[in-house]
Parts: structure tokens; sequence; C-alpha cells
């Protein structure tokens, strides 16, 4: 077992909240108060902003968090907004102090928790490379050394001597990524760095990261974007409300997080209709409700590549019409139709005239199939030929595929981007000669 | 539990903090940690101040540094001559209303250059102040992001103003030449009245920074106290204006050690050496800094979380 580099043990932050007129005070409302207490003034303060004052109501932004982590692992850190995920790599950037417990670390420590830190707009991108590395903790010859490397990595060369100010925001941070990214610490603290920026940026972010990681760094990883910590953690923690409610491998922890509360799944993965006076349709066929169901028949938000779809739909067929069938399309996020599809060979739909009653269409979306990424549902209530719409297409529904990387996954060790609208598995059958082969 | 962090893998420093078990190979089975370990914990009352820590952080401090006295030149016209300008024309205001109408006694020395001997330091010392006392809440940015001692960012603060204080001083010289003035061998004290306004003024700038974290009125305050102070501080008028005991009691503001050391190092025989009341100075001003230190370091653990 490589040796700990991390320990954290039973760590509380508790932080003073309260109306902002009375966060910061005056002195005289201090003096007039405490008049002739001014000794005691002083022993009392430098404990007042941890809440301990007991006029003034506090959160516990963290309770009792312990975990150890190993030499050359890459962790993800992932949890509601609130759970307390900054505040933990606050502290153990040394930044703010546990209110109790403590946090034993062995190794140099690189924190990343805003890019670009300490940047002045009125120098140049040459001095801010030497400022922001000194402010990261770089030594000045380190910073020497590894200045052209820097420069290259951030694609700005040629406004070196320009006061950053005027960078656009993309040359912004890509400088300030340049610098944080040539940090050589023992162990590194990410903070969703990966949140700004376009999509070569957190492509180079996330590549940096990787290399981190292989290299043997220890490293930290907060962030909200499933795939990347999919793609770059093998143990995730997961916090909420300040305690840790998972510490595992990635795949089921990423689960958990899913299933955290309703809201994650149910908006996006069903709709329906008590009735069909409010559904949406025609005066011959109305939508009942449309519903994205996971491997336990629940509604869910959001899949596993492994895992298959159930798309089911039901409708109401108030008068006798000919063969209206369901159908949707699936639209990317670049707005792309990946595939449409409907119940042409199902013997319930064929046939040339629906009677009335309650109809239920169930399909069956192949796992191992679509590629990663945010796909939206669009649904008609249709006649395939002539064309007639019951319902024209409506956008009802939601989901996200998250290719966590089990055994079967389509992308295997991969850690890129995983190129394509779709992603199926196919069958790869291959040979091998020991000899070199020439001609027909 | 006092705090007892430990600055990291650094191998060159060899004062590290380490439990017995986890140091040596072989450890302890229940201890994983191989090397140097760092707690972190809460702390509690007076904290340590940890100098050697600051001593290791000594390129970020001159960076600190480097970035204040860069962007105050950046896009300025008259650049250096803004570090001249506000003492040599203090000083012309205050020879023509104090030394020329108001006949201000000046220990026999002509008035102009008797109050720009006093105003270079001075100006040093409110600069210097004036910055280290906003120095935390200017750089919330970095508290709140990154870590390292926070005592560097008002010594940072206080440093900065060396360089206006040499421009300023190079016309000092060049004023003594016009009048005919010479220094004596006192002038070797020079760097040690200088030191004494660093210290006085880190030392406040440490208290103020500290309390302006959480009460922004501070701020406020500053000017008016610079203000204040610098007529209790004899730079418009000579000290001996003060008989024994006051004129040693006067001590107690290290400032007017400060400028009565100034003049008398590059004065020499012109002006009374200044006896008694410059080691009054020294003391207060010494206990200012090291209880402005210590206060500091007892605050920052709110730093992050209030400023």
């Amino acid at each position: 077992m490589p040796p700990l580099a991390i320990r954290v043990e039973s760590v509380s932050k508790r932080y003073r909240i309260g109306l902002a007129p009375r966060r910061y005070q005056t002195l005289r409302e201090s003096l007039s108060s405490s008049l002739g207490y001014a000794v005691r003034w002083i022993a009392r303060s430098g404990r007042g902003a941890d809440g301990s004052r007991g006029d003034s109501s506090s959160i516990w932004a963290l309770r009792g968090v312990s975990f150890d982590v190993r030499q050359g692992e890459v962790v993800g850190i992932i949890g509601r907004n609130g759970a307390g995920k900054s505040t933990l790599l606050k502290i153990l950037s040394r930044i703010t102090e546990p209110t109790n417990g403590r946090v034993r670390i062995a190794g140099r420590i690189g924190s990343l928790l805003e890019v670009g830190t300490g940047f002045h707009p009125e120098l140049t991108g040459r001095e801010n490379i030497y400022l922001n590395g000194a402010i990261l903790g770089m030594r000045r010859d380190e910073i020497q050394r590894r200045f052209d490397e820097i420069v290259a990595f951030s694609e700005v060369e040629q406004f070196m001597d320009t006061p950053v100010k005027r960078y656009s925001s993309g040359m912004y941070l890509r400088l300030a990524f340049a610098v944080a990214a040539h940090l050589d610490p023992e162990i590194l603290l990410v903070d969703e760095v990966l949140a700004v920026g376009d999509q070569r940026f957190q492509q180079k972010c996330i590549g940096k990261m990787e290399s981190a990681g292989s290299e043997g760094r220890t490293v930290l990883f907060v962030s909200h974007n499933m795939p990347a910590i999919a793609r770059l953690c093998d143990r995730t923690i997961l916090l909420d409300k300040g305690e840790v409610i998972a510490d595992g491998p990635t795949g089921t922890v990423v689960a958990r997080y899913l299933n955290l509360d309703e809201d994650l799944r149910q908006p996006g993965a069903s709709v329906s209709w008590p009735n069909p006076e409010q559904a949406p349709g025609n005066e011959e066929v109305r939508l009942k409700g449309m519903q994205l169901l996971g491997p336990h028949g629940a509604p869910q938000a959001e899949f596993d590549a492994g895992d298959p779809i159930e798309l089911e739909v039901q409708f109401w067929v108030l008068r006798e019409v000919p063969n209206v069938v369901p159908m949707f399309r699936v639209y990317n996020e670049d707005r792309l139709c990946v595939f449409a599809s409907a119940p042409i060979r199902d013997p319930v739909f064929g046939g040339r005239a629906r009677q009335v009653g309650t109809y239920t269409a169930r399909c069956h979306i192949p796992p191992l199939f679509m590629a990663e990424g945010f796909f939206s549902v669009e649904l008609a209530l249709r006649t395939l030929y002539p064309r007639r719409f019951f319902l024209p297409g409506v956008r009802l529904l939601s989901f996200r595929i998250v290719d966590s990387g089990g055994e079967d996954s389509v992308r295997g060790e991969y850690r890129g981007l995983w190129p394509g609208v779709i992603a199926p598995a196919l069958h790869w059958q291959s040979d091998y000669l020991p000899q070199i082969e020439v001609g027909a | 539990m006092s705090m007892t962090t430990r600055n990291k893998a650094d191998t060159e420093t060899a004062d590290v903090l380490v439990k017995p078990s986890s140091a040596t190979a072989g450890s302890e089975e229940s201890d994983g940690f191989v090397g140097p370990v760092q707690e972190i914990s809460a702390s509690r009352g007076w904290v340590a101040l940890r100098l050697s820590e600051l001593w290791q952080y000594r390129e970020l401090l001159y960076f600190l540094v480097w970035r204040d006295i860069k962007v105050r030149y950046k896009q300025t016209i008259l650049g250096a001559a803004w570090a001249i300008i506000q003492p040599f024309f203090t000083m012309v205001v205050f020879s023509l209303f104090f030394g020329n109408l108001a006949k201000m006694p000046s220990d026999n020395i002509p008035y102009p250059i008797f109050s720009y001997a006093a105003l270079v330091p001075w100006t040093f010392f409110a600069t210097g102040l004036g910055n280290a006392s906003n120095s935390l809440v200017g750089n919330a940015g970095l508290i709140q992001k990154v870590y390292f001692p926070r005592l560097a960012v008002p010594i940072a603060g206080v440093l900065s103003p060396l360089v206006d204080f040499v421009l300023a001083f190079v016309v000092l010289i060049a004023m003594m030449f016009y009048f005919h003035l010479g220094p004596s061998v006192a002038v070797i004290w020079l760097p040690v009245f200088l030191l004494l306004a660093f210290i006085t003024a880190l030392g406040v700038g440490l208290w103020l920074s500290a309390l302006n974290v959480e009460y922004r009125d501070v701020r406020y305050v500053v000017p008016f106290l610079t203000n204040f102070w610098l007529f209790v501080t004899p730079v418009a008028y000579p000290s001996s204006l003060l008989k024994e005991p006051w004129h040693t009691i006067y001590g107690l503001n290290p400032m007017a050690g400060v400028v009565d050391g100034f003049r008398w190092a590059l004065l020499g025989a012109k002006t009374p050496a200044p006896g008694p009341m410059v080691w009054v100075s020294a003391l207060a001003a010494i206990l200012i800094l090291v209880s402005g230190a210590y206060y500091f370091r007892r605050m920052e653990r709110t730093f992050a979380d209030v400023v």
C-alpha cells in the first residue's frame, strides 16, 4: 500500500452567518459596548469569526469529515452546491482553519482554487507569470526554468509584453492555467477550474490533470462535471450537507449522487397527465405520459452508457383514428438528431385503425450505443404515411449519458473525448500471423 | 491546542516538527505516513509568529513588493517624480508659513532643510502605514484563495515605499549641497533611524490591518490618524521646544525619535543629539511591533473567512 498522503480526521468547520450590517461591526459599537473591558475584548477576539459569539447564528459547513488518501490516488469530490466541497479544499490548502478535528499531510501542496489568482491587470503577461507562479508557491528559479514551457502551453506568446487587461478572457484563462499547470506539487488540489472556459480549454485542463495522475501525484478534484470525474478518478467521495455519505469506486458513488434526491431524476425523466382534458394532443388523440426508465424500472435522468434505457409512452385514443404511432427523436447538444424511432413493426400498432382506448408503447434503447452527453427527446403522435400529426413534435424530456467505464464500456481505458454522435459497441475480429506476409 | 503547522517537504530546512513514529523508517503501522508530516488543526489563543516560515516565503514577499512598485509606476506620466513631489511641496508650504511667516525656530538650520529632512522619513512612514493598514482588505482575493504567511502582506506594504524614500532622499542630498551642509560622522546611524521608522509603520500597520478586516471603519480612521500624527511629531517644529522631562516623554511617539535622529544623523553638529528620547522611541516602536505581530497572528485564523 502506498504511503499516506492525506489523513483527514473528523474535521468540522463552522461559519458565522448573519445579516450584513452585523458582520462588520464598527469600532464605535465595540468600544461603547465594552468600555472598560478593553483587555477582555482582545482576549475574546479571534474567536468571533467561527461563531462562538452567542448572539449570531452559524452553520456547519463540514461535520466530522474523515478519510485517507494514499500517494498517487486521484480522488474526486462531488456533492451538491453547499455540500462543503470547497470548504474542505480550503482547509486542506491551509487557507482557513478547521473548527474541530485535524488534517495531516505529507508532501508539497499545490492548490488550484481559482485560475489566475493574483493576476494584476496592469502587469504584462510575462510579469504575471512570475507573480502568479510565486503566489502559487514556485521558486523564482523554477519559474525561470519553466518559463518557455509555460509560454508555449498558453499560446499567447506574441502578447507576452502586453498588459493583461488587454487580453481576451480566453487568453487570460489560458495564461493563468499555463502557470498553474506547471506547478509540480506532490499533492494537487483542484476546485472546479473546469467550470470556466471553452471546450478546448476544458479538454486541456482534463489532459493536464490526467498526466498529473499518471505521474504519480496525488490529486483531489472537486467538480460538478460528472463525465470528467468519471474519466479522471478511480475513487470518489460524496459530500452532502457537510458529511461524507459515500466513499468508494467512482461508478458507485456517482450513481449514489444521482439518486440523492428526486429532483435529479424526475423533471426531465417523466411527465404525465392524469386526465385527457389538459393533456397535449387534439380531440382524437391525447398524450397520457412519457418516461425514461432505468434498469430498476424507475424514472431516471442520468444513465450510464452501459445501461439500457426504456422509453415508455402512454396515450389515449378518444375516437377511432387511423394508425397513429408514437414517434420520438433524440437530439444532442449540437442540436443534431441522433436517431428517431417508431414502432412500425409492433403488432399492436399494425393494421389500419386504432380503437378507442389507452395505449402503452415501450421502446428499448440498447446499452453501449449512445454517446456521452446531454440529450433531449422530442415526441410526436402521428401517422407515418400519409403524414398526419395528432400531437406535433414536443420536447418533453431530457437525459444525460455518462460513461463510467465499466467492463463493457466502449471507451475502455481511453480518457479523452470519444468522438461520434453515437458510440456503439461494435464487434471486431482480428487475426495475427507470426511472419510478415507479402502479396495477395 | 496551538497550531503546529510546519512547512513542508522543503528539504533544506532542518526545522521540521515531526511525530517520532512517522519520521523513522519502519514506522508504526498505525501511522501510514512516510516523511515529514504537516498538521492542520484549529488554533486557540495566541499563536507563534513562525518567522522561519515567513523567511521561506521571502520570494513571494519580493514579488508582492515588486508588483506594488511596478503597478504604481505604470501608466503614470510623472512616474518617479511623484515620490519627490509630496515631501518637497509640503516642505515648500511649511517653509513659507511656518518658517517665514510664523518664524518657527529650527535649531539653527535653514528651515527648508530642517523640515525636509524630517518630511523624507515621515512620508515613508505615512505611506507605509497607509499601505499596511489596507493591505489585507486590498489583497482579499489572494487571501481567500492561496496559502502563504499573511504577515507578508503588510510587510510588503511597508517595504514598497522604500523606493520613493530613496528618490526623495536623493533630493535631500541635493538640498544639503545647496545649503552647504555636510553630513557628520553620525550619518552611519541613518539606517538605524530608517529602521525605526519601518518598525513603527509595520507595528501600527499590523494592528490596523488586522482590525480593518473585521471593522471596516478603520480604513477611514487612518488618514485622520496620519494627519494628527504629523502634527504630534516634530516635523514642522523642533523638539527642543519641549523641556525635560517632557522631552523624553515625547519619545513615546516613536516618530519623534525617528525625525530627531534623522536630522541629527544627517546634519551632525548643527542639531542637538537626540538623547534619552530616542531610547524611549525605540522601546515604544519595538513594543508596538511585537504586540502588533502577535495580535495579527492571533487574528489570522479569521482572515480568509471574514475579509
